[in-house]
């Protein structure tokens, strides 16, 4: 299981990359690893706006499908088309181009309440 | 309910790092790979799947035959030894108890091979209707059953069997040994492929499946699970108890007109089925492909000008096809090839149109 140390997690599975006052957000190897093959995503659109612990997207794999639920609250500043029109791309590189959307924080304090890599492995690793 | 089974197999799995999840009351793969590649090796080549879940009742004794005539819609007497038969055995009000396989192995000796979920509940029905000169026994913890299907299914097979596959025909079974040990080796499958499928004692599982995976390596063969067996038959339109099938729905209703010979010896079910048919059906099975980006769900609502029409009985992405696509009972008025429908998907109606059955079909 592949969890970067720089990154931040969520209880959901997501992960969030801070670049400034923004968060790119995307979903874990574990996330992906479990789901199976990813057949169909939707996300928000430029524009939306999205609350910390929220839905703001579906990911489906061949046999289920999953909300997303956003780590932090703020607007949709950039969406990945990649996974919308090939999932799979979220099996082969859930943290490269499986990322799904840029979030402008509206409370960046927001941020402390997601995990660190540390954490997020041993809180899986208990699930599990 | 009581403690999860594990299949001979269970070890071959893990080892084979195999997702294992409950099904029927066993721990079964639903994938080892990824199930769309499963499913497309055994569209191209072969996979080979433990289904090993699957009950097994042996039925047997003086009337046997006139036995199961009374339980099963299908009708017995062009089976002969050597041969299967499919069919749903319903209860009096014509709902589907199960659907299954009938091999007839002697005179007077049959096997129904059931589903995994329905095994307990199947041979307490079978036991409560037998007269006393029939026996019922289930052997569903001693059998294991593998499946191999595909294009290849032959080719590989036959590099580890004296028999000549080619002479067995489809729906039909022959005694022989693959890798000395000794099979019912019959040419059926749920798949929409060419195919397979192997009963023999439990204590030679691994052995076989082992065996099997090193003939068909050059092929191209993958162990395949659960997950890439639901997505083969769904694309060939293969009913699923509990989903198209329940105890609700008739045969009738599920398109399997077929299978329900009114013009045999009384059977269970008989009398509600022929009313069912004289009215006509309320509802029929169609195919649902989305227009709208969307993944249609067992359970979805189907709307037709605002009014639910239908629902969802089974529904994903079709690999092979490319498509989502959905099997769905639809209000025989709105039933029609070609109509448009909405399908409910997280509270948004989602435009659907109604196409042909079977989605796949393989050449031949």
């Amino acid at each position: 299981m592949n969890v970067p140390v720089e990154l931040k997690y969520s209880r959901e599975h997501e992960w969030v990359r801070v670049e400034g006052n923004r968060a790119i957000i995307g979903i874990t190897d574990f996330a992906q690893e479990s789901m199976g093959d990813i057949v169909f995503v939707e996300l928000p659109s430029v524009g939306d706006t999205v609350e910390a612990e929220e839905p703001f997207g579906v990911v489906e794999s061949v046999k289920t499908a999953s909300d997303l639920y956003a780590p932090v609250s703020g607007e949709v500043v950039e969406v990945n088309n990649e996974p919308v029109d090939a999932p799979e791309v979220i099996n082969q590189d859930p943290y490269g181009k499986g990322w799904m959307i840029v979030v402008e924080m509206s409370d960046p304090s927001q941020l402390e309440n997601l995990l660190s890599a540390e954490q997020y492995k041993a809180m899986v690793e208990e699930q599990a | 309910m009581t403690e999860v089974k594990r299949t001979p197999l269970y070890n071959a799995h893990v080892a084979a790092g195999a997702k294992m999840v409950e099904f029927g009351g066993w721990l079964m793969p639903v994938q080892y790979e990824g199930i769309i590649k499963e499913h497309q090796a055994v569209r191209s080549a072969a996979g080979l799947f433990d289904v090993s879940h699957m009950g097994e009742l042996k039925i047997s004794g003086r009337g046997a035959r006139e036995f199961i005539q009374k339980l099963i819609t299908n009708d017995v007497s062009r089976l002969r030894p050597g041969c299967a038969l499919y069919s749903p055995m319903c209860n009096p009000q014509g709902g589907t108890i199960d659907d299954l396989l009938v091999y007839q192995l002697e005179d007077d000796q049959y096997l129904l091979v059931v589903n995994a979920a329905n095994t307990e509940k199947d041979y307490n029905w079978v036991r409560s209707q037998a007269p006393a000169t029939v026996t019922i026994e289930n052997v569903s913890e001693v059998t294991c059953q593998l499946a191999l299907q595909g294009p290849a299914a032959q080719g590989i097979l036959q590099k580890i069997t004296a028999i000549n596959l080619g002479d067995i025909r489809y729906f039909c079974f022959v005694y022989g040994r693959v890798e000395g040990v000794q099979c019912l080796i019959s040419r059926t499958g749920y798949t929409g492929e060419d195919g397979f499928e192997l009963y023999f004692p439990a204590e030679h599982a691994e052995a076989l499946w082992q065996a099997i995976l090193a003939a068909g390596q050059w092929e191209g063969i993958k162990p395949a699970g659960l997950g890439a067996r639901d997505t083969l038959r769904f694309e060939a339109c293969l009913a699923l108890y509990g989903h198209e099938l329940t105890e609700e729905i008739s045969p009738l209703m599920a398109g399997l007109g077929w299978t329900v010979k009114f013009n045999k010896p009384a059977f269970i079910g008989r009398e509600a089925l022929l009313k069912e048919k004289e009215a006509g059906p309320t509802h029929r099975l169609v195919g649902v492909e989305m227009i709208d980006r969307g993944i249609p769900r067992q359970g979805y609502p189907l709307f037709k000008e605002g009014r639910q029409v239908g629902w969802v009985t089974s529904g994903t992405f079709a690999p092979t096809l490319g498509k989502n696509l959905a099997l769905a009972y639809v209000a025989v008025e709105w039933a029609a090839t070609g109509g448009e429908l909405d399908v409910m998907v997280r509270h948004k109606l989602l435009k659907a149109r109604i196409v042909p059955k079977p989605f796949y079909k393989r050449e031949v």
